[in-house]
């Protein structure tokens, strides 16, 4: 049992608020991923669950257990580094073995487990090298295998494929994806990259400045961002906003034309849809083409909708050009409205 | 793992050491050179000090010393480095054998000087092997206060221009190549871009070299002892004088708050002269 | 114009000849000096003292026997070993976890503490042998190897504590993190991980202390009588001392201090590149 409750962790560094009174609770055996642009204050939660920086105020359970005055080799975690700290003075073997060595496991049993990580890893002909010898992917499996070696309750990744070329990330990416899955360890992994968030995650928690915006799985956080920002921060091409007129018994006008959107007593939201979206080529609302970006599979097209950039995508066969008009058609499901806070608000 | 106390349990011996046998003791110099054994304030060692026929010589030749010596090592130093930032074989090997002075004492290197300045020594050896004089010269003697000048000189530039040399080189190795290349792109010759990349971007290490060496310049002691006895008479040699041999105190005391003040006074005058805005640095 | 050469004093063929001349000559200007000085140190008494000088040496070891036999040259060379090897101890475990926490550590008083040892620069410190000849007396330190120690451990401890800094700073602290997460206290960590990593570094520095001590003449003269080190030792006879005896005891001096400077080669420009700041 290793479920993670973060209760209200604040830290401050000097002057600088990196949280504001974060809570978040991590399942048994789930993988959350925390997600956030840069500086928003990932790393800052992760290392105060690993107990390598202390929180100002606020609480952090692993299991059943208070752990937020304990040393980190008192917390059942291990931790993977976004450089890999793997150790430059041992070799592989004996940088997996750490861990094992450091809770008096006997040799024949550190033999073993070594080398049946190191085989999950696919490194078991690389243990005899330091880790000068090794290449960044290499180096990367190393300083997983490390932490898994010690069959920890929790396990905390931060970046751990930043440092890889696109090429090798999407496999470890897969890899990894497995390798956990099958270790059943609850794990928080940091990332700013959101495919990698959509695609390996349980559950994920978008960070804005401190805060936790939004925690919930990948097709929730797509489909219905909690805040604007989340909607904006996740997606590519990134969701459109328009500016939203109130007329009354829930019908807004959006871009010259009218939507029904939710019943509420302000004088304008935010009209938001994904590019992916539009139905291009009907519907009443106009926008003139400004950039065309060919991408192969579609192309992305930039219209400018009442003055407001607006991204949508067709298809790799349309003959479309700058300057053009396009209709479009929002597909009404799929529209989301914010308010003036940046919240969603239910229709 | 943030111990609040454990910084500052790692820095207390080193502060306890400096606190009890740095700063303290520098006030106790002050207060020994104002105060007498009975413990009346006074100027009297000061006075002392300065009417003593060898204060003006030594404070002289010291002065002398410093502005001869160091002006021609931060020169030397510098072509050196630049010599060696331009090698492409050889280079840890030649710089290797420039920096073996810096394992080498003042004393040692005054007894190496000693060697070939002596009246049996080599230089005396060549010139008249080679019929230039007749009979050996005295080079050390009391009355060739200009030779013992030289000799010391040569023995320190010799000896200490490796330390220079030293923080130069790794000065210089701080300055990303790319300067040199942009300079290069817009034109700038072999001259310009020492003048307006190096050494700005040096100026740095130029200050570091600077103080360390006029402070070590202040102190020159052993080598002139060496090659001159007393002849040449420098600050550091009458603070060993009246500490050691006349068993002085108070004086010597004095001796030394005047070396201390005139180290501190230049030290300022250098930081403010090379000062470098923190933005503009490397 | 050429853009090939990347050379700062140009490329004709004479810019080059001068080149290798310069450093031809500057090579012989540094080891001319130290040659004389052992070939002297390897002639009999008696070549020292003729005229005309040979330059190369007759490999006597007289002039050494007679140094190494004089009274006194025996307890000044083992003095100095002492006091050179006492001020390495104590500049480097002094020094050392001060490098460690200035490297490690944002607290407050940082900036005072290096301000404390950078002011160490701008003062003339073998000055310090005169109150400390005061103070030792009170203490019963006067003319003992460990006071002397005590002094030039002044003159090392900047060193150590900016060069360890270096050390330590140059380490990732993800290493010592990764060793906690992995179950390690501090102190473990610290004993497995980073010492050593640092260890190569902490031995250059600890020569480099020994070399400072070694060399010291000024607070060695002015503060041991009894105890002479082997540089108090020769300047005090600089006067009355024959000459073979001077530079065998020259040579003595020299040498073990090239064979320090040899070894820490490879840390001296990254040791000065950091204490420049
Ligand atoms: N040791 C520290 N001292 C002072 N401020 C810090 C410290 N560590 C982090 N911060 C500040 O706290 C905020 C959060 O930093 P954090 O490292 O957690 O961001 P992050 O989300 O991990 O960013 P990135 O994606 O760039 O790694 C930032 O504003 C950062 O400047
Ligand atoms: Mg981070």
């Amino acid at each position: 049992m290793a479920e993670i409750k973060i209760q209200e962790v604040a830290k401050q560094f000097g002057k600088t608020h990196a949280l504001h009174s974060v809570d978040l609770r991590i399942e048994d055996k789930e993988f959350l991923v925390l997600l956030g642009a840069s500086g928003c204050g990932k790393t800052t939660l992760l290392r105060i669950v690993a107990g390598l920086e202390t929180a100002t105020t606020g609480e952090v359970w692993i299991g059943d257990r208070r752990v937020d005055h304990l040393a980190p080799k008192d917390r059942g975690i291990a931790m993977v580094f976004q450089n890999y700290a793997v150790f430059p003075h041992m070799t592989v073997f004996e940088n997996i073995a750490f861990g094992l060595r450091m809770k008096k496991v006997h040799n024949a049993e550190i033999d073993k487990r070594v080398k049946r990580t190191a085989e999950l890893m696919h490194i078991e002909n690389l243990l005899a090298r330091y880790s000068g010898q090794l290449s960044g992917g290499q180096r990367q499996r190393v300083a997983v295998a490390r932490a898994l070696a010690t069959e920890p309750d929790v396990i905390l990744m931060d970046e751990p494929l930043s440092n890889l070329d696109a090429l090798l990330r999407m496999e470890m990416r897969t890899e990894l994806k497995s390798i956990l899955a099958q270790s059943q360890t609850t794990t928080i992994y940091v990332t700013h990259d959101q495919v990698e968030a959509m695609s390996m995650a349980d559950r994920i928690a978008i960070m804005h400045q401190g805060h936790i915006v939004q925690a919930t799985s990948p097709v929730e956080v797509y489909r219905n961002p909690a805040t604007r920002f989340v909607g904006s921060f996740i997606g590519n091409p990134p969701m459109n906003f328009l500016p939203a007129k109130n007329l009354g018994n829930g019908v807004f006008e959006v871009g010259g034309t009218r939507f029904k959107g939710p019943d509420v007593n302000v004088d304008s939201l935010e009209f938001a849809i994904r590019p992916e979206d539009i139905v291009v080529g009907q519907g009443e609302m106009q926008g003139r083409i400004r950039v065309v970006e060919p991408l192969g599979s579609h192309i992305q097209a930039s219209c400018e909708v009442n003055g407001t950039l607006f991204r949508v995508v067709v298809d790799s066969n349309s003959v479309i050009k700058t300057g053009d008009m396009l209709a479009l058609e929002p597909t009404a499901d799929r529209i989301r409205w914010f308010d003036a806070d940046g919240k969603l608000v239910p229709v | 793992m943030h111990n609040r106390a454990l910084p500052y349990l790692l820095l207390l011996p080193a502060t306890v050491f400096l606190v009890a046998f740095f700063l303290y003791p520098f006030v106790m110099v002050a207060y020994q050179a104002f105060t007498t054994d009975e413990g009346i304030l006074t100027t009297q060692y000061f006075t002392k000090m300065t009417s003593h026929w060898k204060f003006k010589p030594a404070l002289n030749y010291t002065l002398l010393l410093a502005f001869t010596v160091v002006p021609i090592q931060i020169a030397l130093a510098l072509y050196m480095a630049t010599l060696v930032s331009n090698m492409k074989r050889g280079r840890d090997l030649i710089l290797y054998v420039w920096t073996i002075p810096l394992g080498i004492s003042d004393l040692a290197a005054g007894l190496i000087w000693l060697a070939i300045f002596d009246q049996t020594g080599f230089l005396n050896s060549i010139l008249v092997g080679m019929g230039l004089q007749e009979q050996p010269s005295l080079f050390l003697g009391y009355q060739n206060k200009g030779t013992i000048f030289l000799a010391v000189v040569l023995a320190e530039v010799w000896r200490a221009t490796a330390i220079v040399l030293v923080i130069l080189v790794a000065g210089i190795g701080l300055i990303p190549k790319e300067y040199y290349e942009a300079a290069q792109v817009f034109g700038a010759g072999g001259w310009q871009r020492f003048t307006k990349v190096t050494l700005p971007l040096l100026k740095p290490s130029l200050q570091t070299a600077l103080i360390l060496r006029v402070i070590l310049a202040f102190e020159v002691f052993a080598v002139v002892v060496a090659l001159g006895g007393t002849n040449l008479p420098v600050l550091m040699g009458e603070v060993y004088q009246r500490q050691f041999v006349l068993q002085d105190n108070h004086v010597a005391a004095a001796f030394a708050l005047l070396i201390l003040f005139i180290s501190i006074a230049f030290t300022l005058l250098i930081m403010w002269v090379l000062r470098t805005p923190r933005e503009a640095r490397l | 114009m050429s853009t090939a050469s990347t050379s700062v004093i140009g490329q004709s063929r004479v810019a080059k000849w001068a080149v290798t001349a310069s450093v031809v000559f500057l090579c012989l200007w540094v080891l001319v000096p130290i040659y004389l000085l052992v070939a002297n140190t390897f002639s009999s008494p008696a070549e020292v003292n003729g005229f005309p000088k040979r330059f190369w040496p007759s490999f006597d070891t007289e002039s050494i026997e007679f140094f190494l036999n004089f009274h006194g040259v025996g307890s000044a060379l083992w003095n100095s070993l002492l006091v050179a090897s006492l001020t390495m101890i104590l500049s480097i475990s002094v020094g050392a976890p001060a490098g460690y926490a200035l490297s490690r550590f944002e607290f407050r008083g940082k900036g005072t503490f290096r301000v404390l040892v950078l002011m160490t620069r701008a003062f003339p410190l073998p000055l310090l042998a005169l109150p400390m000849a005061v103070m030792f007396i009170k203490v019963g330190l006067d003319d003992t190897v460990l006071g002397l120690a005590i002094v030039h451990t002044t003159l090392a401890l900047p060193f150590a504590v900016l060069i360890t800094y270096s050390l330590f700073s140059g380490i990732p602290v993800e290493l010592e993190e990764a060793a906690w997460t992995l179950g390690c206290s501090r102190f473990q960590a610290f004993i497995k991980v980073i010492f050593p990593l640092v260890l190569p570094g902490i031995a250059a520095s600890a020569i480099f202390a020994f070399v400072v001590s070694w060399n010291e003449v000024f607070a060695a003269a002015v503060l041991t009588i009894e105890h002479r080190t082997l540089p108090a030792f020769l300047l005090q006879s600089l006067d009355d001392a024959p000459l073979h005896l001077k530079f065998a005891g020259g040579a003595v001096l020299v040498i073990p201090a090239l064979v320090f400077i040899f070894m820490v080669r490879k840390y001296l420009f990254a040791m000065w590149g950091i204490a420049n700041r």
